[in-house]
């Protein structure tokens, strides 16, 4: 497996052809969670009150998908305190992204720095016309010029496939999913649902059942969802990314400078750790293992890139 | 079924099939003009800095007019061939240019006071960052003219592609200065 000679050409049109797929079946998943789990919940708290609830449901998780959409990225940029990098400052990363983006046939994507010492660095936006990388002072400073390269490259191949708009419409989705099931959770135990379902027998005991299990594994799935999209295209964008640069080594050295650094990234979250290049957050879960890692292991994607 | 109908069925197909194929050449020919326009502005924008450069350095080693001659008769024959040539011609003419320039940095190389200034630093360094973008472009625009003539030519495209007036995409090939020269084997008779 690791002796496979280097990828075959991955042709962005392809990749960006699936991900036009992967973000009509997110936003469809999304929208009929959100309503099944409101309308249980409606359910539960008054007998016929989960239809009348159903407009809402739509309007909101319709709603919340458009915004993600269309300002996700300005979001996650405001979050992460990214401020945007002018035409003059930053020459060598200017050249090296106008550079790398001509490679990709893409244009160049508008430049963020985080000010934080903590190298790292992520890709977003709806699509290559509306993107954004983002890189720490940290990377500028840690990084060489090849190194530079390779963890660029690793961005905008995300931004050609076109995996930018799923990895933001997850990013964002999913903290909405969890949002609400945690406040539908919250008023269950505290809120007026226990009067109704005293008063009728068993048909509320299976509705409410469906709620509190849907309340509860919501949050589980949706982060299961998150992890799993997320893992697979980091080792996709490290391949491209290196054939991108022609130079897998100097992507394999950042990531192992990255690895070896120990600095927490602090603009950094639950939500947002998948769209960097590495773990930001620096924790690693022993306990189920893998399950939760948000990135693959960076000593496992060293080894690939050393293969190609 | 009736045998008209399937034969009517066989022909749909057919048809079908055909209007895709097509459609498919007509998008991978569309790509290929995307990415030249890339290299274009490229080597437009390396067309610009030249007469910059050439003046600076004038500045330091008038007496060099052979060498500032050459550059310029080579720059203007690659914005001739940019107007109108094939990707073969202007490789060949931006493979002159390449060949001028280097012979005036080499001639730069003498004068440290020119080495000095920021001008000429600014102008040299401008230079490469854009050649390295002419060769990044290239490489992307010779990925997508190798998908489109792959389909031009295997099959069935390949039977009504020309009759639809498709031809194949030429490549763009500069001449790497990072490339090791082939050598030369001579065979002496003794």
């Amino acid at each position: 497996m690791s002796s496979a000679p280097l990828t075959p050409r991955v042709n962005i049109y392809d990749a960006a052809a699936a991900n036009r797929v992967r973000t009509v079946v997110l936003i469809v998943v999304f929208v009929g969670l959100v309503t099944a789990l409101v309308y249980f919940a409606g359910e539960y708290f008054a007998p016929g009150g989960g239809i009348a609830l159903l407009p809402f449901a739509l309007v909101f998780s319709v709603g919340s998908s458009l915004v993600s959409y269309f300002a996700g990225d300005k979001l996650v940029l405001a979050q992460s305190q990214a401020r945007e990098v002018a035409d003059d400052e930053e020459r060598e990363l200017h050249n090296v992204v106008e550079t790398l983006a001509l490679g990709m046939g893409i244009p160049t994507p508008k430049l963020y720095i985080i000010d934080d010492s903590a190298p790292n660095a992520f890709a977003t936006g709806r699509d290559p016309k509306h993107a954004s990388v983002a890189v720490t002072r940290g990377l500028l400073d840690k990084m060489d010029r090849t190194e530079l390269e390779g963890v660029i490259a690793h961005e905008l191949s995300h931004v050609g496939n076109r995996d930018i708009r799923v990895m933001l419409l997850v990013t964002v989705l999913v903290g909405t999913v969890v949002l609400l099931s945690d406040w539908v959770t919250r008023s269950m135990f505290w809120g007026g649902g226990r009067r109704d379902r005293d008063r009728d027998g068993g048909g509320g005991g299976i509705i409410a059942l469906i709620a509190i299990v849907l309340a509860i594994l919501m949050p589980i799935f949706a982060t299961l969802i998150q992890l799993a999209v997320s893992r697979q295209r980091e080792y996709l964008a490290d391949a491209s990314g290196a054939l991108l640069t022609r130079y897998p080594p100097g992507l394999a050295s950042a990531l192992r400078k990255i690895a070896a650094d120990t600095e927490k990234l602090e603009v950094a979250n639950k939500a947002t750790a998948s769209l960097y290049i590495a773990n930001p957050l620096k924790d690693h879960n022993a306990f189920l293992d893998g399950l939760f890692d948000t990135h693959p292991p960076i000593e496992e994607r060293i080894k690939r890139l050393e293969a190609m | 079924m009736d045998p008209i109908v399937i034969v009517l069925i066989v022909i749909a197909a057919i048809a079908v099939f055909l209007i895709a194929g097509f459609n498919r050449l007509v998008t991978l020919r569309q790509r290929v003009k995307e990415a030249w326009s890339d290299i274009d502005v490229q080597l437009k924008r390396r067309h610009d800095l030249i007469p910059n450069l050439v003046e600076t350095v004038k500045g330091y080693a008038a007496h060099e007019s052979a060498t500032f001659q050459a550059v310029t008769n080579a720059r203007a024959a690659a914005v001739a061939a940019g107007a109108s040539a094939s990707p073969q011609e202007r490789a060949q003419a931006e493979n002159m240019l390449t060949g001028t320039l280097r012979s005036l940095f080499a001639v730069a190389e003498n004068y440290p006071q020119l080495q000095a200034i920021q001008e000429f630093k600014d102008l040299s360094e401008n230079l490469t960052a854009t050649e390295d973008k002419i060769a990044f472009a290239r490489r992307f625009y010779n990925g997508n003219v190798r998908d489109y003539n792959t389909a031009l030519m295997t099959f069935p495209t390949n039977l009504y592609a020309s009759l639809l007036g498709f031809k194949p995409e030429q490549f763009f090939e500069l001449a790497d200065p990072t490339e090791r020269e082939v050598p030369q084997v001579k065979f002496t008779t003794p």
